[in-house]
Formats: C-alpha cells, sequence, structure tokens
C-alpha cells in the first residue's frame, strides 16, 4: 500500500453537472469525539426501520431481553431483522407515532431498560478469510444491517441482487451535507475496521477494488485512513479525495465521480458492476462479521443552533430524539424546526418524542435565521438558475409548470423521475419556489394515476372473467336443462307407465 | 416540544429576484453616464418620469388583478422595463410618447398576460415597437451626438423640452437633431452609394456612428458585467454576436463596396443594448442553455435580415419579439440530456 495513501490526495478525473457550494456547518459539531446518552425509561423500536417489508415479531410482550437479542425477524428477503438494544423487559408491542413528515403512528416494541445492559449470547465471530460469501451476507442479514446513509435499504438485498457481477465496491464517506459529521467521526475513529470492512464486502462480491471516498476538507480522516493503512495490508482498498459540491454523496453523482459512468436512469449501480454502501454500513458489516455484533445503536450528530452542546452522540436505537436534545445539552432558545437528516434533503419533524431509528443520522435544530426565509413566494421567471445547479440535468423550471398544471404526461416525458429530490433548484430559487414540494406532489400524482390504470386494468380482467364465468354458468345450465327435457322426452313414457302401475297396485293392495 | 414543519430543503441561498433587476439597473449606469455625455441631460429626465409611471401603473394593475403590490413593486422589474424601453427611445421624447410606450409594456404586455413570469413578449420591445409604429417621427428624432457640435441640454433644458415641446430659444428641431448613422447608412444603401462614400459622412466614427460607438461599447461593459454575475445568462449575448459575425463577416469579406463590415453591425444601432439586456430577458426568451444560444443566435440573424431588408433601420425590437415567438419551439427541441439517459459522452 505505498501507493495507497498517495491515492488520498489525487484529484478526480470527472465532475457531474451542476450542483452546489454550501456553508459547510461542519465544525459546529465535534468529529474526534463520540460522546455518549444515556438509556432513556423506555426504548421505541419500530419494526419497520427499513426500506421494505416491516420485520415479524418473534418475542412475546412481557418477555425479558437481553442486548443484541433479535426481537424481530425479516419478513422475506427485503426486509431487515430488529434487536434488543439492551436489556430488559418487552412491555408492549403497539403503534406509536414515527419519525417521519406526518408522525403517522407505526408497530413498535417498547423496552423498559433495566440498567444492566446484559448482552445476549451473540453469534460466533466468522473468520474473515475462511467464511464462504453467503454465510458472510447471512450474517449481515441475521445482524439487521442497512443503509446507514440515511436510504435504510437492507445491505444483503444489495449484496444479493444486482444485474452484473460487481468489480467495483464504493464505500461513501463523502458527506456532502451540510452540518452532518456522523461518518466523518467515525472514518476518525475506525478507519481500520472500515478498511477491513472493505475487505469484506469485496470478498462477499467477488469484486476487485473498493474505494473509500471522502470529501476534500477531510484532512484528519485522510491521516487516519493513512495510519490505518501501514497497521493492514489491504492493497484493493484505496482512498479518494472528492470535491465538496453537493450533492456528491448523492450516490449516481458519486460514481460519475469517481468512474466517469452514469447509472442508467431507473436502473442501479449494479447495472454497472459497482455497488456503494456507506462507510458506517462496512464499518456495522465488520463488527457483524468479527464479533457478531447486530445494529443496537448508531452515531447522529445532534447539532445547529438550536442545540445547546453540538457533537457525535453514540444513541441506542429506539431514544426519543428528545432525549438525544437533552443529552446534548438541550435546546437553546432559537430552536425552531427539527429536522432528521441535512438541511437540504433531511425531513423536517412536527415533535420530539419519536425514535432514532437506522435512519438517523442526524438530528439538526436549526434556528430562526437559518431556515428557509419566508418571504413571499414570486411567479417563475424563468431565469434557468435551477437548471443550472440540477445535478442530473432536468429542467426544472419546466417540471414546475408542468406540477403545478397536474399535467402528468409531461411530467413524465421531463422525466420527473429522475429527480433525485436534492433540493439544489430550491435552493438558488430567486423567486423562493418550493420546487422539490412541488416534484414530490408530480410524483404522488404519476404514481395514483398509474396505480389507478393498473386498478382499472385489474377491474377490466376481472369484468371480463366474470362475464365469461356467468356465460360459461349460464351454458352450463342450459346444457342440463336440455339433457333432462332430453331424458324426458325419451324415457317419459316409461315412467309415466310406472307411476300408474304403481298406484294401481298400491289401490289394489288398500282394496 | 412542537417544530414547525416545511418541505426540504430547510435552508436556502441569497438569491433574489429583486436583487437580479437591482443588478440589470447597475450594469445600465455606463451607459447611461455616456448618453449623458452625448446628449445631454435629457435621458434623466426619462428615466425619472418612465420609473414613476411604470411604478405607478404596475401598483394600478397589482391592485386591480388584486395581487399583493408590496412583494412585487419591490422586485424592480417594472423599472428594469421602463428603463430598457426609455434608453431604447430618443432622449427628447415627449412625456405623452414615453407615457404611451411604458402603458402598453407593462398594462399591455405585462400584466393582462398575468404579471411578473407570465409575459411571452418583452414588454420593453412591445412598447417600443407601439411607438415605433404610431409615431415614428417622434421616435427617430435623435439628437446630434457631441463631438459634431450638437446641443447638450442640461437637467432644467430637458425637462422643458419633454413636457412642453418647446426648444429654447434660438434652437430649432433642424438645427438640433439629425439623422442616426443607421439612418444614414440605409439611406446611402438606397441610393446605391458604395460603403466608403456613405462612410465619409462625419457621422460615422472609428466602428460604428461617431459617439454612438461609445454608448455600444458602455452596454457591453455592463453586460459583461452582468454575465460575470450571473444574471445575464453569456449564451444569448454570445450567440447575438455569433451571429453578427459570421453571417455579416463572409458578406464583407466578399463585396466590401456594399457591406458594412460587422464591428460597424456590433457597434451601431441598439444592438449591444439588445444583445445583453433585452434578448437576455428570461422571462419572454428561451430557458434551456442551448435554447438560449439558438435565441441569441437568431436575434442576430433577425437583426442583420432586418437592417438590410427590412423597413426599419434597425431591428433589433423586431428581432427580440419574433424570436419571442419561437421560443416554445426552441425549447421544446433544445432540452438537456438526462443524467442517466442516452450516451454520456
Amino acid at each position: 500500500m505505498p501507493d495507497a495513501p498517495l491515492q488520498c490526495s489525487q484529484p478526480p478525473a470527472h465532475r457531474f453537472h451542476g450542483g452546489l457550494v454550501l456553508q459547510h456547518h461542519k465544525a459546529d459539531s465535534k468529529v474526534d469525539v463520540l460522546l455518549p446518552v444515556p438509556l432513556p425509561e423506555e426504548l421505541v423500536l419500530p419494526l419497520q426501520q427499513h426500506m421494505g417489508q416491516p420485520a415479524r415479531p418473534v418475542v412475546e410482550v412481557g418477555q425479558r431481553v437481553l442486548k443484541g437479542q433479535l426481537l424481530a425477524t425479516p419478513e422475506g428477503e427485503f426486509s431487515a431483522a430488529v434487536h434488543a438494544p439492551t436489556s430488559g423487559t418487552i412491555v408492549a408491542l403497539e403503534r406509536r407515532p414515527m419519525p417521519e413528515p406526518s408522525a403517522l403512528p407505526g408497530r413498535c416494541f417498547i423496552l423498559r431498560p433495566d440498567g444492566l445492559d446484559l448482552w445476549a449470547e451473540l453469534p460466533e465471530p466468522l473468520h474473515c478469510e475462511r467464511a464462504r460469501p453467503e454465510e458472510l451476507i447471512e450474517r449481515v442479514q441475521q445482524s439487521g444491517i442497512v443503509g446507514l446513509g440515511g436510504a435504510v435499504f437492507p445491505a444483503h438485498f444489495k449484496l444479493r441482487h444486482h444485474k452484473q457481477p460487481i468489480h467495483t465496491v464504493i464505500l461513501n464517506g463523502a458527506e456532502c451535507e451540510p452540518f452532518i459529521t456522523c461518518d466523518e467521526t467515525l472514518m476518525h475513529l475506525e478507519a481500520e475496521a472500515i478498511i477491513k470492512g472493505a475487505e469484506l464486502l469485496l470478498k462477499m462480491l467477488g469484486a476487485e477494488q473498493a474505494i473509500i471516498a471522502i470529501e476534500d476538507p477531510m484532512a484528519d480522516v485522510c491521516t487516519a485512513f493513512e495510519q490505518a493503512f501501514r497497521k493492514v495490508s489491504a492493497p484493493s482498498v484505496s482512498v479518494r479525495k472528492v470535491p465538496t459540491i453537493y450533492p456528491e454523496g448523492g450516490e449516481k453523482q458519486l460514481i460519475k465521480v469517481l468512474t466517469g459512468l452514469e447509472v442508467p436512469s431507473g436502473g442501479y449501480p449494479g447495472d454497472l458492476g459497482i455497488l456503494c454502501h456507506n462507510v458506517a454500513t462496512a464499518w456495522t458489516i465488520h463488527q457483524a462479521v468479527t464479533r457478531g455484533r447486530p445494529v443496537v445503536d448508531r452515531i447522529v450528530t445532534v447539532t445547529g443552533k438550536g442545540v445547546a452542546e453540538p457533537g457525535n452522540y453514540r444513541v441506542p436505537l429506539g431514544c426519543s430524539i428528545g432525549h438525544v436534545v437533552a443529552a446534548a445539552g438541550g435546546y437553546t432558545p432559537q430552536a425552531r424546526r427539527l429536522v432528521m437528516g441535512g438541511p437540504m434533503m433531511g425531513v423536517a419533524l412536527p415533535e420530539d418524542n419519536l425514535p432514532v431509528v437506522k435512519a438517523t443520522n442526524c438530528i439538526l435544530v436549526l434556528g430562526e435565521d437559518e431556515i428557509r426565509d419566508p418571504a413571499p413566494v414570486l411567479p417563475c421567471i424563468r431565469c434557468g438558475e435551477c437548471a443550472r445547479a440540477c445535478p442530473q440535468q432536468l429542467l426544472p423550471q419546466e417540471l414546475y409548470w408542468h406540477a403545478r398544471a397536474e399535467n402528468t404526461e409531461k411530467l413524465v416525458a421531463y422525466d420527473l423521475f429522475d429527480c433525485i429530490e436534492c433540493g439544489c433548484c430550491a435552493y438558488v430559487c430567486p423567486s423562493h419556489l418550493p420546487l422539490v414540494d412541488y416534484y414530490r406532489h408530480g410524483k404522488s400524482l404519476v404514481r395514483a394515476e398509474q396505480m389507478a390504470e393498473r386498478k382499472a386494468e385489474l377491474a377490466r380482467q376481472r369484468h371480463e372473467a366474470r362475464e365469461a364465468r356467468l356465460a360459461a354458468e349460464k351454458a352450463a345450465r342450459e346444457a342440463r336443462r336440455k339433457q333432462k327435457a332430453e331424458a324426458l322426452k325419451n324415457k317419459g313414457s316409461d315412467a309415466v307407465r310406472e307411476a300408474v302401475q304403481r298406484a294401481k297396485a298400491r289401490k289394489q293392495e288398500s282394496d | 416540544m412542537r417544530f414547525d414543519t416545511g418541505g426540504s430543503p430547510h435552508i436556502r441561498g441569497d438569491h433574489r429576484v429583486s436583487r437580479m433587476m437591482l443588478k440589470v439597473l447597475l450594469a445600465l449606469l455606463p451607459a447611461v453616464a455616456v448618453h449623458v455625455w452625448l446628449f445631454g441631460w435629457g435621458i434623466v429626465v426619462q428615466l425619472l418620469w418612465a420609473s414613476l409611471v411604470a411604478v405607478a401603473l404596475e401598483a394600478a394593475m397589482l391592485r386591480l388583478r388584486q395581487r399583493p403590490i408590496r412583494p412585487f413593486l419591490s422586485d424592480l422589474s417594472a423599472v428594469v422595463t421602463a428603463w430598457l424601453l426609455v434608453l431604447s427611445l430618443p432622449p427628447l421624447l415627449p412625456w405623452w410618447a414615453s407615457l404611451t410606450g411604458i402603458f402598453f409594456a407593462i398594462v399591455m404586455a405585462k400584466h393582462l398576460y398575468g404579471g411578473l413570469g407570465y409575459n411571452p413578449f418583452n414588454p420593453a420591445m412591445v412598447g417600443f415597437v407601439v411607438l415605433l409604429v404610431a409615431f415614428p417621427r417622434e421616435v427617430t428624432s435623435w439628437l446630434m451626438p457631441a463631438g459634431l457640435g450638437g446641443w447638450q441640454p442640461d437637467l432644467w433644458q430637458a425637462a422643458q423640452v419633454i413636457f412642453t415641446g418647446q426648444l429654447p430659444a434660438g434652437l430649432q428641431w433642424d438645427t438640433v437633431s439629425e439623422a442616426t448613422p443607421l439612418d444614414l447608412l440605409r439611406q446611402g444603401v438606397q441610393q446605391q452609394l458604395m460603403m466608403d462614400e456613405i462612410r465619409q459622412n462625419p457621422a460615422f466614427g472609428t466602428l460604428g456612428g461617431r459617439g454612438w460607438e461609445w454608448l455600444a461599447a458602455a452596454y457591453a461593459l455592463g453586460g459583461l458585467w452582468l454575465v460575470q454575475q450571473r444574471v445575464a445568462d453569456w449564451r444569448v449575448p454570445a450567440g447575438v454576436l455569433a451571429a453578427i459575425l459570421l453571417l455579416s463577416g463572409p458578406a464583407w469579406a466578399f463585396w466590401p463596396e456594399t457591406n458594412p463590415n460587422p464591428l460597424a453591425h456590433l457597434f451601431q444601432g441598439g444592438l449591444m443594448l439588445g444583445a445583453f439586456f433585452i434578448a437576455t430577458d428570461p422571462v419572454s426568451g428561451s430557458t434551456t442553455p442551448r435554447g438560449r444560444l439558438l435565441f441569441g443566435f437568431g436575434v442576430g440573424l433577425l437583426v442583420l435580415l432586418i437592417r438590410r431588408w427590412g423597413a426599419f433601420p434597425d431591428g433589433v425590437a423586431f428581432a427580440v419579439l419574433l424570436m419571442n415567438l419561437a421560443v416554445p419551439w426552441i425549447d421544446r427541441y433544445t432540452r438537456p440530456r438526462v443524467f442517466g439517459h442516452g450516451d454520456p459522452s
């Protein structure tokens, strides 16, 4: 690896269209220490903390569980397991508000910690070299590992299902959203384990090379990796710096910058033989393989003007957001908006009594002056700043018109579904149009229309099937009737004669 | 604790429509200064008068259309329209003529189509064309520029001429006004004169008309700043200038006796104003990157055609309006390749 650390400073060969240079705010939260969060009174553990089917409960209410014990098992392949973040008692399985924009309820285990934090017996560590790839992927599945960058896509699913054989694994450490530093912190503290996690991924996929992508200003991270490379021999793993342009951490943009390739519209990186995982996912995989440790906590950046002591915290899953903020010194008087995730793509939450889940990479409390200007919205003047900023090379100004007109045909024709909702367009709009809101609305319109079409098609098929069935039944009835009539005509005389004879016989008997 | 919500992104940049418009006004100031030097203070009176009328009409229309007045007035778009119109007109135009022009620009071309962002045609150019057709004499009576012994009125004199129509004692319209270099060129061509003969006239300078070329240079200077500030997309002026140079260049190279040189085209009439300030209006122009290049090129081409064969000496206003017509079509066929579609190379 003499060359690996050198790669750290190599400028990228490619660029993507548009994007923004944003104010960083990374220094707000320290990256060299990981702060603890005390256990709360209760933990709320949603059965669905991942993309896909909710997990199926495997413990009873009232049961005592240990830290790391399986609480819910994946329901099918496109699902992920849920484990107990600490030891204690399951007191309920009920619907609780989930950390999403409307705080809609979802099924959750309620765990009352006993304060002992006793570990359950964990699965045996696997040998990194000797274990078979499928054995390793199986372990990933058992450990409840999902994409920890925020998309929470079940990790094993990505490892098993890809169109092309994977040759390159990209570990995404390019945390392009302002404020968020959880990945930077992890890389700072756990560079060696991340490199080993990268090697595990290579093994699982039979891939040739792994690239750990970090952002330009992460000098400390670069040093951490250089030191780690002196300790571990990982010739197929390299670290590459990429310039800090939002949304570089987006999978598609990152692949473009590193390889010059574009993920085809509607496709996945696997179509190009590339697989992207977050650095935290790689680290978690390493923990699961070498220590049998499932996902029970995660690093959360707690930051923004609305938080007294910003920093990176190791948070047991299921802690309420309010509890975590309290551990970070509580809210400041400026606190105005609570965002899960970053300021560009995060979700604004209406309240803080919602659990930290696997997707919670950041709790951002923005101050009054930080949130977007409530200045009046003006009409679009077609200045084209949005098109200049769009990393997907869309025409946001045209999409806006068609979304406003609810013209779904045009929305599809202008490739609305290639929009990644990164927010660059809305950020630069001089008329302050909430463009991303329009696109979300447009997408839901198109989806609803497609659903209605599918339903209509289904109804048509059902109707036709019913007509066919009725016709068949009618034909069958007709056939039976004909048969009966036929039989009656042929045998009719006999039957009558028999009846007459029977009647006569009865008469004679009675006489 | 409860929080207010809203869609992402939760932060935003400091772009504002009003800031863009303000930059357009600032970028016009060098040209205004040159204008004052060449033609006296008339333009300042016109700018003030036009701004006043434009803001009043804008406010009245917003009120009639039951739209919020303050946010739309403070976007400064009405003032920009007024300035662009007035800068296309002779500095001592009677007050009622500028008023009529602004009425057509703000009321007819802008608000009757839905106000800011909805006008398919450039409002200032609509106003200009209406005046050109309705009051051809007034709109073509330009003063003789400084350097040719023209008269440069001071602020008070200019206001008097504009609002009363009376020239100060001892001055005659015939002695202070003069045909513009473009008029002279046109007349010369009609009389079958050679370029060299036409340019014998002292009204011609090194590049365009004497004095006028400085005005054009000032527009270009302000326009380049607008491009640098990203208020104007470079593609539009680049398209206009490219069309002029590429199309008039060969004609001049092959037949220099009957065709003006390309630089003369650039530095005459309203071309620089049009290329950097008028064709770059985003609302009525194309919105795609390639479309803007094409839009600009179309404006340049039409200007040349109108100057050579049209019924008017200069064709910027007509060229812009005709290209406005073509915008939906241009936009439709110049969509950029979307990420992940087709061949990225």
